[in-house]
Formats: C-alpha cells, structure tokens, sequence
C-alpha cells in the first residue's frame, strides 16, 4: 500500500500520524487521511484547497507537479511526505 | 481589572500588567509564531489571537480565561469563487486577487448591543463576520463583490487589506473600514450595502488627472473614530494626515505637519475628538524616524497644531518604526502604549506628555491594545 508522512514540523500543531493510504492519485490519499483529520486541512491545503505556499508535498523523494489539483498518480507502495519549505522561514 | 496590555509579535503573543505601580511580563503564547492581531472582547472577556504560521496559514484562537487555555476555531475561510465571479486584478499591478486568505489585519467588536457579533479585516480586502464570538466567520459578500475593488491595491503588502473597523456607538449598523489601499467604505445597515468615502483623500506623487485624487485608489494607512464623538475620525495616510467630521464620509487634510505627515499609526482620545497623536517617519519611501530622532507628535486642537513628545524616548540615532496597530490608547484617555518594529515597548500615563520604557527586547511588534 501506499503511505503518507508529515513533518514533525507540523506535529507540533495538530496530530498527523504516518498513514497507509490507497487512491490513484495524491489527492487521493490526502483527502483519505483528512476525511479522519479534518482538522489538518487547513494545514496543508489553503482555502482554496491547493497545497499551502510554503508546503512541500513530495511523492518517491520528488516535489509533486500539480501543486493544485494534487493529480500526480499514485503508484502502488508510493510514498508521499508532506513537510514545510525553507522558503516560509 | 489591573491595567492589562496585549502585545502581538513577530515571534509570538505577549502579555503585560501593572500591579502596585509597575508594570511587569504577565503572560506569553504562541511562542515563535506570528500574531498580527489580537482582541480583547469586553463583553464577554474572550481574547482572541490570530496566529499566522509561516508555512501552515492563520489559525484563530480564543480563551475564556486570560490565556491558561486556548481554543482553536473554524477560522477565517474564504469561500470557493463561484465560476460566475469576476475575476478581479490588483488595481496596480495587474495581479488577480485571490479567494484566499493571506493574513487576518483587524478584529473589532460589533457593538454593545450585538452580544457574540464580531467584524474581522483582511488582507486580500475581504470583510469577514462572526455572529457566535469568532465560532465560524462568513465573508460579507456586499463589500466583496463591490466592482470598484477592481480600483483597489496592495499596500505594503501584495494585496489590499481592510486594517482598521469602527463601529458607530451611537448606532452599531453603521461601520467605517479602512483599506490600504482601497479608501474608506462606509455602512449604515449593517453590512448589507455599502458607499466609497474616502472623498477628499490625494496623493501628493500622483496629479489628479493619473488618478490621484480617486477614493478607490487611497491608501489610508489607520483611522480611529472618537468614541465620544464618533463622527470625529482621523486617519494617517501614506501621504499625509486626515480629519473628517462626518464620520468617514469625507475627508480634509491636515498640512504642514512636523517633523513630517508620514507614519503609520494614529490614536484618538475616546473623550475629545480634537485630541490625537501620531508616529511621524521621513515620508515616504524612506520610512525612519526623522534625522533618527524617534517622537510622537500630538494635537489638542483639531490639527490647527502639533507639539513633538520624547521625554522618555530614546535619543538619536534611534530607529524604532511604529506599524499602524502599534499604538493605543486606553478608555480613560491617560494612557497610551507602543511598540516598535525594533522590540522596544512604551506605556505613557500623561497622554504622552512622558514615556516608560518597558521593554526594548521583545521581537518586532505588529499589534498592541489595552485589554
């Protein structure tokens, strides 16, 4: 299956554990883990539901292309992490 | 209630009280994190702080006991733009607008009468509303949707934004908002219509024929409303200082102020309208103390004249800058409190006519107010 992590960056904040998640592409899986964690949404996504400015989401170790609509397949035993970048401080 | 100041910071909330005569640190949250604006809510004791995190946007959070606990709320949410919606562009720059949160720049009561209704400003320009004490907040369509934000622009920042909420006390339907820069908008139903009236505002670098004098374009940097004599409002703007007597319906310039016209900040005595103070900076461009002397300027005549203030302050070269929510003043006129881009915090006890350093340490400071 197919995982997803978040920066302990993030942890701090609200809860978001490392997920096992499933779904054809990355907006898939991460609306998987926020149907559990609402919460998190906001976090990640801005009001317009694409990924944060200052939000890196990389799928296998390489930045994801569609920072908007997170379409990017997901291959199966992909690994997505979602962590803040430098560029927010 | 001791004397109690709340302090937002770049790097986090603070909290200052006096008690036997001094004051002294009485709390801290948000340690690290941005909060460029808070409200104490007198009516119900709620302090609220937005928290702008650098990577994971602005959360809002309440107490209901002075801090020892927080809760976080729905927030401030823009709505999805509506395929119908014009796509509006930044006045000055071309750029489109954004349905999106960028950073939440006033929280204001909603009246005495209005028990839980809250008016909260934003940058990109949108209005927001809370009928449950900052539970949920809905965008107020009525101003969003006005076409004339098609003039609107950022100023200091990458879009406008509406930093400044007065209430009418005689009548809580009738709310002024500032925009940097979009002028002044004015409602007298509450929110359900609205009317442009920053007429009178100019900018000196822009002649009338570029589009100079046009109240959609103006960048009113504060305004504050007499809370004795609410059609008395007065607003710093980035060219010069305002005065209008129709409670923001129309404005007059003041001229000839010393050592400059330029700055950020404005209060008002909550008991006489013709008394207001000022953090005057080289104009415009520039944006530092005059010839590095840091002072406030006051008037006790309706800006027919100003006397410069700086027992207490520091003496030249000194850099401070004072942002536009950098300065209050408490509800019995005597006191006002500072604070400064450089950490440094003052709290005058004789309308300004003196100044104590609290301190010159804390991180940039973004918002203070007397809770």
């Amino acid at each position: 299956m197919a995982s997803i992590a978040f920066t302990q960056h993030l942890q701090t904040h609200v809860d978001a554990p490392r997920s096992e998640v499933s779904g054809g592409t990355v907006r898939d899986a991460l609306e998987e883990v926020l149907a559990e964690n609402p919460r998190l949404r906001g976090y990640v996504l801005d009001d317009a539901g694409a990924v944060r400015k200052h939000i890196a989401v990389f799928l296998d170790g390489e930045s994801v292309k569609d920072r908007v609509g997170l379409s990017d397949p997901l291959p199966p035993g992909g690994e997505i992490f979602v962590m803040q970048a430098l560029s927010g401080g | 209630m001791k004397p109690l100041i709340h302090v937002g910071t770049r790097k986090g909330l603070f909290a200052f009280e006096k008690t036997n005569g001094h004051w002294s640190p009485a709390g801290e949250w948000f340690l690290g994190i941005q909060v460029p604006m808070l409200f104490h809510d007198r009516r119900d004791g709620l302090l609220h702080a937005a928290v702008e995190h650098g990577h994971f946007g602005t959360k809002m959070h309440r107490s209901a006991d002075g801090g020892a606990t927080w809760e976080e709320t729905a927030g401030v949410l823009y709505p999805p733009k509506p395929d119908d919606a014009p796509e509006i562009r930044d006045g000055f720059r071309n750029v489109v607008v954004p349905w999106s949160l960028e950073k939440v720049w006033s929280l204001e009561s909603g009246g005495p009468d209005k028990p839980g209704l809250l008016w909260c400003g934003t940058i990109p320009g949108g209005l927001f509303r809370s009928s449950d004490s900052g539970s949920t907040w809905e965008l107020v369509r009525s101003l969003w949707d006005r076409p004339e934000r098609a003039q609107w622009a950022g100023g200091g920042y990458d879009f406008p934004g509406i930093h400044s909420i007065c209430v009418d006390p005689r009548n809580s339907q009738r709310v002024a908002v500032a925009i940097s820069c979009g002028g002044v908008w004015l409602t007298g139903d509450g929110g359900e219509t609205w009317e442009q009236g920053a007429n009178g505002m100019t900018y000196d670098f822009l002649p009338a024929e570029q589009g100079g004098a046009e109240p959609d374009g103006q960048d009113p940097h504060r305004m504050v409303m007499c809370g004795s004599a609410p059609d008395r409002c007065w607003v710093q703007h980035h060219c010069g200082i305002y005065r209008s007597d129709a409670a923001g319906r129309g404005w007059e310039e003041i001229s000839g102020v010393k050592p400059s016209g330029f700055g950020f900040a404005v209060a008002v005595h909550p008991k006489d309208p013709d008394t207001a103070w000022f953090v005057p900076a080289r104009k415009d461009e520039f944006r530092y103390p005059v010839d590095g002397e840091f002072v406030v300027t006051r008037t006790r005549d309706g800006g027919k004249s100003f006397e410069t203030l700086s027992k207490g302050l520091p003496p030249a070269p000194c850099y401070d800058l004072v942002y536009r929510h950098g300065l209050d003043i408490d509800e019995s006129g005597d006191r006002l409190v500072m604070g400064s881009t450089t950490g440094a915090l003052w709290v005058s006890e004789d309308q300004g006519d003196s100044w104590e350093l609290l301190t010159a340490h804390l991180p940039p400071v973004y918002c203070v107010r007397f809770a």
